[in-house]
């Protein structure tokens, strides 16, 4: 139901195709290259937008598109999917095939990686089928570089027959040069000649017999890798083809004809479609090599010496696992025990503000329930919603970003694909899962990336059982207040292994509720999948911080914000009207709280659960005011007083833990449930994705609760 | 002829290096693998075995890839 080819493949094609809006004067340039090879990053010194960049494959599933100028002129820069080859049919490999080939750009920019020429060549040749005008851009140089591998721009451009620039992205050397050959290529002052791949004089000759026929129609410098597919015989290639350009395949007789006389020629001579594409992939893999052995000369033989040894300790089968777990506990751990101090220094900067804030409104003479609204409701909610989240966020999305920025995510990936595989579900799973980590609905989106629709409906239902952004702050905030100051143990210590153990129970139960899934409504066996494992690579870590605060602190930041702006005053309003004596916001708890206690809360909580569906940010704050019985917030203070409050109002440890673990597990926030929704087009499976969480929370939270109970425990 | 000779990938012990001889699967399997450069006379090194056991890492031309015991038992090769 729901996900077929047509509401995922061809639409995403076309969405792509419309997402392009040219303007008459500008030039159309294309960004292709191998997943991992800096693409991103070359785009984002090209255009100077900041698309967030990671060292792990198929991070650019979701397209950018910005503006550059040269020389006067004006460029469109496009981002098409990194893929390593245009032969196959994955999503991707569709989007950036149909754009390079039917998109029209005037010249293409190949990203290749230098530490690994040989293998991105394949995919230059293959481009350089479908258009002549390109430009390969040789990146990573700094890289190369540092493992003594040797490239001669020189002759690998002759090899190729277009212009070749080396280029260290990340360091903006050799962008200049960049720009100037796709200035030369794009207002036509420089003519490329690229190297045709000539294949078995079987295939030449069938090539040669229709290839007129193909003319006729067609006024391209492609015919020939048109003849090739036509060929072949690939009928998603073939439709695409048939809906893209000017061929008349129905209609024109007698290339319908010389097709099927050719084809069947080459089954005579023992070529069917499998050993014809053998035939094309092995020549094209030869050629690569050909030209890689000219072209590059490794000083070191042993270049990857360091990332192998590494690789051995990281993957290796008794330490892989646990520094898996150490490496993010490190993380929470830093964490947890910084961000106590920023968060004061908030505090009283908020406790200034709001001062001047109320004074302000007083003297312009606001009435005093205008003034209590905004300043005691909007404005405290708001100071809450920075002073508790800004400081985890500022210092654990540096951290995550930096472990992105390595390259260690596709070891994660390796790390727990046996898992996934028992779970019968796709081993890219694991990556977007990762994503998930960021933002849910990032994760979400980034599913695209799983082909079959079947693996691609269990990683987006199951994408909300690792918390996000909005959700670590919560966290993190109840651990260190319910377990930081433990005796006789380190600093911060306990609260870090109870988010560890939280987050690691939300994979565990990834893999569960995946297994279960296929299981049941979505049947089926784990199709293949090849994960790359990329070289290691310094991260930057100036960039790391600018990148993480401005893109991921400040937007979820941002996000919070926007929403609990509103939301503190209709608490606000909630908590100051009074119904029979009760604020309407203890009513609605009431009514909630038979069954909030049955799963170790109280109506408060659940109802702060049920108001922050647009953020989960602000579920904390919504449960603070409305402890608050005078109808206003307290003045943010430390974390301190945050435990105080909450233990006042009956919390205990199985409150907290509770909390988490509903935090952990249930409906995924607004934004996740309408991408969802977008992308699964089925309300069925959107309503799946809202209630399988929030069963699994609500029945893990209550079978501790009873067990605590029993045990009189708490 | 000679194929006794032959073993899957899966089989290549850890550290050592072998030669691709052919593709035992069809269709869309055989291009993934194929457009991984897996086409004969490439030479494939098994690096190391993912803590579980599955899958495994294999160095093929230039490249680190992490295959699955079942993707790689289709590439036939010679050790």
């Amino acid at each position: 139901m729901g996900l077929t080819v047509n509401s995922t493949g061809k639409n995403i094609v076309s969405d792509f195709n419309n997402f392009v809006v040219k303007t008459q004067d500008e030039f159309l340039v294309s960004l292709a290259g191998n997943p991992n090879v800096g693409k991103s990053t070359v785009f984002n010194c090209l255009t100077g937008l900041n698309q967030h960049t990671g060292n792990w494959p198929g991070k650019t599933v979701v397209n950018a598109q910005g503006r550059f100028k040269y020389k006067g002129e004006k460029f469109l820069l496009v981002d098409v999917p990194g893929t390593y080859s245009m032969m196959s049919n994955s999503v991707e490999e569709q989007i950036a095939r149909n754009f390079i080939c039917f998109g029209n750009p005037d010249v293409t920019v190949v990203v290749a990686d230098a530490t690994c020429l040989e293998r991105n060549l394949n995919l230059v040749l293959q481009i350089l089928e479908l258009t002549s005008s390109v430009v390969v851009c040789v990146n990573l140089m700094d890289e190369a570089k540092k493992k003594r591998i040797k490239i001669d721009m020189d002759s690998l451009s002759k090899s190729l027959g277009v212009p070749v620039v080396g280029v260290s992205a990340r360091k903006k050397e050799g962008l200049n040069e960049l720009m100037e050959s796709v200035y030369k290529i794009a207002c036509g002052e420089v003519e490329t000649n690229p190297i045709k791949v000539n294949y078995d004089p079987i295939i030449e000759q069938s090539v040669k017999n229709i290839e007129e026929y193909v003319n006729a129609d067609l006024h391209q410098n492609n015919t020939r890798w048109v003849c090739l597919k036509l060929l072949e015989g690939d009928l998603s290639i073939i439709n695409d083809i048939k809906e893209n350009m000017a061929l008349n395949l129905d209609g024109n007789i007698q290339l319908k004809e010389t097709l099927q006389k050719e084809k069947e020629w080459l089954k005579r001579n023992g070529m069917d479609e499998d050993s014809f594409r053998d035939i094309i992939v092995s020549n094209i893999v030869s050629h690569a090599e050909n030209i890689a052995k000219k072209a590059v000369r490794y000083e070191n033989s042993e270049y990857n010496t360091k990332d192998r040894i590494i690789d051995k300790i990281v993957m290796s089968k008794i330490f892989g696992i646990p520094i898996m777990i150490m490496l993010l506990g490190t993380i929470f751990w830093i964490t947890i025990v910084g961000a106590n101090y920023p968060s004061e220094i908030l505090a009283s900067g908020f406790s200034w503000l709001e001062e001047v804030f109320s004074r302000l409104l007083l003297s312009i003479k606001t009435p005093t329930w205008l003034h209590d609204m905004l300043a005691l409701g909007m404005f405290r909610t708001l100071s809450w919603v920075v002073s508790v989240m800004l400081p985890p966020m500022a210092i654990f999305f540096p951290l995550f970003t930096l472990l992105e920025d390595l390259g260690y995510l596709p070891r994660v990936a390796f790390n727990l694909d046996y898992f996934f595989r028992k779970s019968c579900t796709h081993g890219k799973q694991s990556l977007t899962m990762c994503m998930g980590f960021g933002c849910n609905a990032a994760g979400v989106i980034g599913c695209r990336i799983i082909d079959s629709p079947r693996e691609r409906l269990i990683a987006i239902i199951t994408n909300n059982f690792v918390p996000c952004n909005g959700r670590f702050p919560i966290l993190i905030a109840i651990a260190t207040v319910f377990f930081f100051g433990m005796k006789g143990t380190v600093e911060g210590i306990l609260p870090t292994i109870v988010v560890t153990g939280i987050v690691v129970l939300g994979v565990y139960m990834t893999f569960v509720i995946s297994k279960l899934l296929s299981k049941t409504i979505l049947k089926g066996v784990p199709s293949s999948f090849t994960l790359e494992l990329p070289p290691y690579r310094k991260p930057q870590i100036g960039k790391i911080i600018v990148r993480s605060i401005f893109d991921r602190t400040l937007f979820v930041l941002g996000r919070a914000v926007v929403i609990a702006v509103p939301a503190g005053i209709i608490l606000w309003i909630m908590a100051n009207i009074h119904v029979s004596g009760l604020n309407l916001l203890s009513h609605c708890a009431a009514f909630l709280n038979p069954f909030a206690q049955i799963i170790g809360m109280d109506g408060y909580i659940l109802m702060a659960f049920i108001l922050g569906l647009p953020a989960n940010e602000i579920v904390v704050p919504i449960i603070l005011m409305s402890y608050m019985s005078a109808g206003n917030m307290l003045e943010y203070e430390s974390l301190t007083q945050l435990g105080t409050i909450l233990t006042s109002n009956g919390w205990t440890w199985l409150t907290a833990l509770c909390v988490m673990i509903f935090t952990l597990m249930h409906f995924p926030c607004g934004t996740t449930l309408w991408t969802i929704q977008k992308e699964t087009k089925d309300i069925r499976w959107t309503l799946v994705a809202f209630l399988l969480p929030t069963i699994t929370g609500i029945v893990m939270c209550f079978a501790i609760t009873s067990i605590a109970r029993i045990f009189g425990l708490a | 002829m000679k194929d006794f000779t032959l073993i899957p990938l899966c089989q290549l012990p850890m550290g050592r290096k072998g030669r691709v001889i052919k593709i035992s699967t069809k269709g869309k399997e055989r291009r993934r693998l194929l457009d991984l450069g897996l086409v004969s006379n490439t030479n494939v090194v098994a690096l190391q075995k993912s803590p579980s056991g599955d899958p495994t890492a294999y160095q093929i031309r230039g490249a680190v890839i992490a295959l699955r015991e079942e993707d790689a038992f289709n590439v036939l090769i010679e050790l």
